[in-house]
């Protein structure tokens, strides 16, 4: 466990999480009559804490394993809740993204969002003190209090400054999310007492609650509501309806962090929590999320290329996406959960770019129908480049982002189930079809519309909106591997958690055995050391099951 | 400490009741001695006495006595339900002031009633003995039966007394009748020794007995609001003066859960099984017919009667996990409960004007940005009552569902989760047009009256504090608890 890194006398994690909170309060101060002073100030403190948050991937050891940066406050001592954070190279690469887009968000909304412009900076600060802290909580209630506090900000970002059906559309997703995630509480109680009967101990903490010794219908169950919880946020297959609505109806800003951040708020609940914690039942159930993953690839891709509004294009386009990070997931080797966790980079800074592009447009024309456009391409030449760039990205061009995500992602599902992989792959060929064609219906050809001959071309603002996503994803493109090795220690974590938990607990029955005599056979990769940076503390947890 | 003449008497161990009740009669005096216009006065010497009941039962903490023989009980639960009613009652006060002047209402009885009210909780709270519990709800629901109806030229409030006094009468006989029966079976209505027969010896005429559990359950399942006995509540939540309502949906159904805790665990403790099912029952039924039926409403403090006829549901949870873990959690949840509803009370009272606005929920359309402070709390109120973190809502949900699943009722766990995904709609419903929706005509400005300010400030923080920091709140439910099983 390495110290912790301070700045300004305040640990990085918690200066991370709170500082937009504090951003929150500043907005709120500044009388309404000046938007200008809102708009800057939102905007700087944004900035600040992602400049701040880069040392969590300059000075995170890549190959060591186990959590960094870590924090452990006691919270509420007589439930053995505790303020615990800490992150590896997978919730580090995500927490910086979370800064990264949502200063972008920020820089973007300064034309769209005209109306209550202090609550609206107010809420999106708040909503980056959530997200932040979903991803550095390694507390279970910790992580469920920042998990349900995105909610109230996103509902209202969806439900105030969205489009026409943006009740209905907020509405239904803070529903759906809270339904699933309400389940998920039963079940960090169920195993928070669990682990109480076979230790004797009351604890949130997720790196000793890893080493809860679960009967095999508890670990299905339990996994069932962890994943159902998360599958709707990704959202897999069953659960995606709200995603369309929610994307289309929300602000630009909105779009971007949602699909950007939210929707990894899922994959990596399922990295973080539901594999490590289950991973019999993952294993068990991994057909199936393979089966949903490959489903959501196709159908989101399939649902996306016949979509007349190109914001709907775009939010199926995740589907699609997600789906393959789901299933590099859950090919559960090297190469399918570092491909997961970068195409989550990827697809955030991909469909994030989408978004603000589309957005770019509305602003212009305040439509969104893909056969309201035609020849835009020599009406606004910097935005058909940017633009462009950015569907290539999104389809997997190689040299840009999206290659490195989906390949990885390939070659670990193709070590597995090889025909499942080989019709997965087709969902790649599929997105260059429906982003390519709609980039032709809205760029290429004659001008067929002449209002959108007096278009004007982007805005210095919108340049530098564009331009750093543009810049990370030629870099994650090109040059991946100092982001890869920032994950080799995680990854390798993972991966060996997945292969032996499964041996020590397959059959509960000769749970006990099995661990002490061949604890140290299963699978190559189980030779990672110390798998647990809790360390000594989980040493007693395993010996005392019994 | 023994009285003259022998008598099992400590008047110590019930100073807090013997102040509210004093100064109920005082303050009858007080009234017919000051001029019309200024009668409004007595509720500042209510508070006082409020006030000092509190700072008294403070200084009770932690102390332990039986006495009466064996009726009255001074121990940590206690105490601590006594503080929590006398802290109810004290928001009510602060928030009547307002609302009577506003609504033209003379005061007159009023706060004595309340008074009254408030000695009626606290020997509940205290009594270990069906008598004692019998002699509590009448002196609170009698009080109750005159509020609910004070204000005598609305119709609306004449038939929410009415309602409520026939079916409450009603109930009370069924209580009666119940603990008639529990005493011809067992020979006695102390709790203590109630117990004692139950577990000791083989004799007990059992379908006497389980009849009077059965009955005294249904006495204060009507008490507390539970299905199927929660008919009366909408109609009189509605009809009654808005800070009854506040009043009734907190302390006294708090009080009549801490009777409800008292009777079943120590008296019915050792036939915990033969009621447990019916009580789960209970409690899905009550939660589920709660908050299904409060999606339907338009008016909003039927929404909220609603709302607490589930949230009734939520704290027998607590009781059907059983033990301290299961007290504790609905002892907690009940603090917050009271915290958070007196809250979204204060907001209403803060908000309708005389019958004509603020009662129907589209008349809180586009307050969130009219009114940003108001509607920054009334949704911090409704995120607490939905329970979603970081609120008190929250941590005693936690709490109670966490008892529950640590009980094996993981099934009526998963039942109270989905009942608050449920709840999430029409809570956030109130937000939905607050913030979403235009106001409908120009609203007017509005000046909130420092009483009520006290209150909205006294429920927010009582809504934060124990969702951020909790732990001593926990603690305090537990050593009430702990006092119970000792």
């Amino acid at each position: 466990m390495s110290g912790t890194l301070t700045i300004l006398g305040m640990p990085i994690l918690s200066l991370l999480i709170f500082l937009p909170l504090v951003g929150t309060a500043l907005v709120l101060m500044i009388p309404s009559s000046k938007p200008g002073a809102v708009r800057g100030t939102a905007f700087l403190v944004s900035v600040l804490t992602f400049v701040l948050s880069i040392p969590l991937i300059t000075m995170l050891d890549g190959a060591r394993s186990g959590m960094q940066f870590v924090e452990r406050k006691e919270w509420v001592p007589n439930l053995g809740i505790s303020y615990f954070l800490g992150v590896d190279g997978i919730s580090a690469l995500l927490i910086v993204m979370t800064t990264f887009l949502s200063a972008i968000a920020i820089l973007s909304s300064f034309g769209a969002i005209t109306n209550r412009v202090k609550t609206y900076y107010a809420t999106l600060l708040a909503l980056e003190t959530g997200m932040i802290g979903v991803f550095a909580a390694l507390d279970l209630v910790l992580f469920y209090v920042f998990w349900e506090a995105v909610l109230i900000p996103m509902y209202l970002i969806i439900g105030v400054w969205g489009g026409p059906r943006r009740v209905y559309a907020a509405v239904k997703f803070i529903l759906y999310t809270v339904a699933g995630s309400l389940l998920m509480l039963v079940a960090i109680l169920y195993l928070y007492f669990s682990f109480h009967a076979a230790t004797g101990e009351f604890t949130f903490d997720l790196l000793r609650l890893y080493n809860t010794p679960l009967s095999h219908p508890a670990q299905l169950w339990l996994f069932g509501a962890f994943a159902l919880a998360f599958a709707i946020k990704v959202p897999m297959f069953p659960f995606h309806t709200w995603l369309p609505d929610a994307h289309v109806e929300a602000p630009t800003a909105g779009s971007v962090i949602l699909a950007g951040v939210l929707l990894k708020m899922g994959t990596y609940g399922f990295v973080r929590f539901a594999m490590p914690l289950f991973p019999d039942a993952a294993h068990e159930l991994a057909p199936l999320m393979i089966l949903l993953a490959v489903i959501g690839i196709i159908y989101g891709a399939l649902v996306a290329m016949v979509q007349p509004d190109m914001k709907k294009l775009v939010a199926y386009s995740s589907v699609s996406h997600l789906g393959f990070v789901m299933l590099g997931l859950f090919a559960m080797n090297t190469q399918g959960l570092q491909g997961g966790v970068i195409q989550m980079i990827n697809h955030g800074l991909s469909t994030g770019a989408l978004f603000l592009a589309v957005g770019i447009i509305y602003e212009r024309r305040h439509t969104r129908e893909i056969s309201e456009f035609g020849g835009i391409a020599e009406i606004l030449p910097w935005f058909a480049a940017f633009f462009l760039i950015i569907c290539l990205s999104s389809l997997g061009l190689p040299g840009l982002n999206g290659f490195i995500g989906e390949f990885l992602i390939l070659l670990g599902a193709f070590r597995v189930h090889p025909k499942v992989a080989a019709i997965a792959a087709t969902g790649v060929i599929l997105a260059a079809v429906y982003l390519l064609w709609m980039y032709q219906r809205v760029m290429f050809g004659p001008v067929t519309n002449e209002k959108n001959r007096g278009l004007r071309d982007l805005s210095p603002r919108e340049f530098w909106t564009l331009a750093p996503v543009l810049l990370m994803i030629l870099w994650l493109g090109v040059y991946p591997n100092p982001f890869l090795r920032k994950l080799d220690g995680s990854v390798a974590d993972l991966v060996a958690r997945m292969g032996r938990t499964m041996a020590q607990v397959d059959k509960p029955g000769q749970a006990l055995p099995a661990s002490a005599a061949g604890g140290a056979e299963p699978a190559a990769d189980a030779a990672v050391p110390a798998v647990d940076a809790a360390g000594p503390a989980a040493v007693p947890a395993e010996g005392g099951s019994r | 400490m023994k009285m003259p003449f022998g008598i099992d008497a400590p008047l110590g161990m019930i100073e807090p009741l013997i102040i509210v009740s004093v100064l109920g009669i005082l303050l009858l005096l007080v009234d017919l001695l000051l001029p019309h216009g200024k009668k409004h006065h007595t509720a500042w010497l209510a508070l006082a006495g409020i006030v000092y009941a509190m700072i008294r039962t403070y200084s009770q903490l932690g102390q332990f006595q039986v006495g009466y023989s064996g009726m009255v009980v001074l121990d940590s639960l206690s105490t601590v339900l006594n503080l929590l009613f006398l802290a109810s009652t004290g928001v009510v006060i602060l928030l009547s002031m307002p609302f009577l002047k506003k609504e033209d209402v003379e005061p007159s009885e009023y706060y004595a009633l309340l008074l009254f009210a408030t000695a009626g909780m606290m020997i509940l709270g205290s009594g270990l003995d069906l008598i004692t519990l019998f002699l509590g709800i009448e002196v609170l629901s009698i009080s109750l039966y005159i509020l609910a109806g004070y204000r005598r030229d609305s119709d609306a409030s004449n038939e929410a007394a009415m309602k409520y006094f026939l079916l409450g009468a009603f109930a009370s006989s069924v209580l009666l009748y119940g603990i008639a029966l529990v005493y011809g079976a067992t020979g006695t209505t102390s709790l203590v020794r109630i117990a004692e027969t139950v577990s000791g010896s083989a004799t007990m005429p059992e379908g006497l007995m389980f009849a009077g559990v059965a009955l005294i359950l249904v006495g204060l399942a009507f008490k507390v609001a539970a299905a199927p006995f929660h008919m009366w509540t909408p109609d009189v939540y509605e009809g009654a003066p808005t800070p009854i309502t506040a009043f009734l949906s907190a302390g006294p159904k708090a009080a009549a859960f801490a009777a409800l805790i008292r009777t079943f665990f120590i008296g019915f403790g050792p036939i915990q099984a033969e009621w447990n099912t019916i009580l789960a029952v209970i409690a899905a039924l009550t939660m589920t017919i709660g908050n299904i039926a409060a999606i339907a409403q338009t008016r909003v403090k039927r929404m909220l009667a609603y709302s607490s006829i589930a949230h009734s549901g939520y704290v027998l949870i607590g009781i059907v996990a059983g033990g301290a873990a299961g007290g504790a959690a609905a002892v907690f949840y009940l603090f917050a409960y009271v915290a958070m509803n007196l809250g979204a009370f204060a907001v209403i009272v803060l908000l309708e004007h005389k019958g004509e606005r603020g009662e129907e929920l589209r008349d809180y359309a586009g307050i969130g940005f009219r009114y940003p402070v108001i509607g920054a709390l009334l949704s911090l109120f409704m995120i607490s009552l939905s329970g979603i973190p970081p609120t008190a809502g929250f941590m005693g949900k936690l709490y109670l569902f966490g008892a529950a699943v640590q009980s094996g009722h993981v099934l009526l766990a998963v039942i109270g989760v989905l009942n608050s995904a449920i709840s999430v709609f029409y809570y956030l419903r109130l937000m939905v047009l607050m913030y979403m929706r235009e106001e409908q005509e120009t609203l007017p400005a509005i000046r909130v009256p420092l009483t009520l300010a006290i209150c909205l400030l006294v429920a927010a923080v009582a809504t934060l504090w124990p969702g951020l920091w909790p732990s001593a709140w926990i603690g305090a439910a537990r050593e009430g608890m702990r006092a119970l099983f000792s």
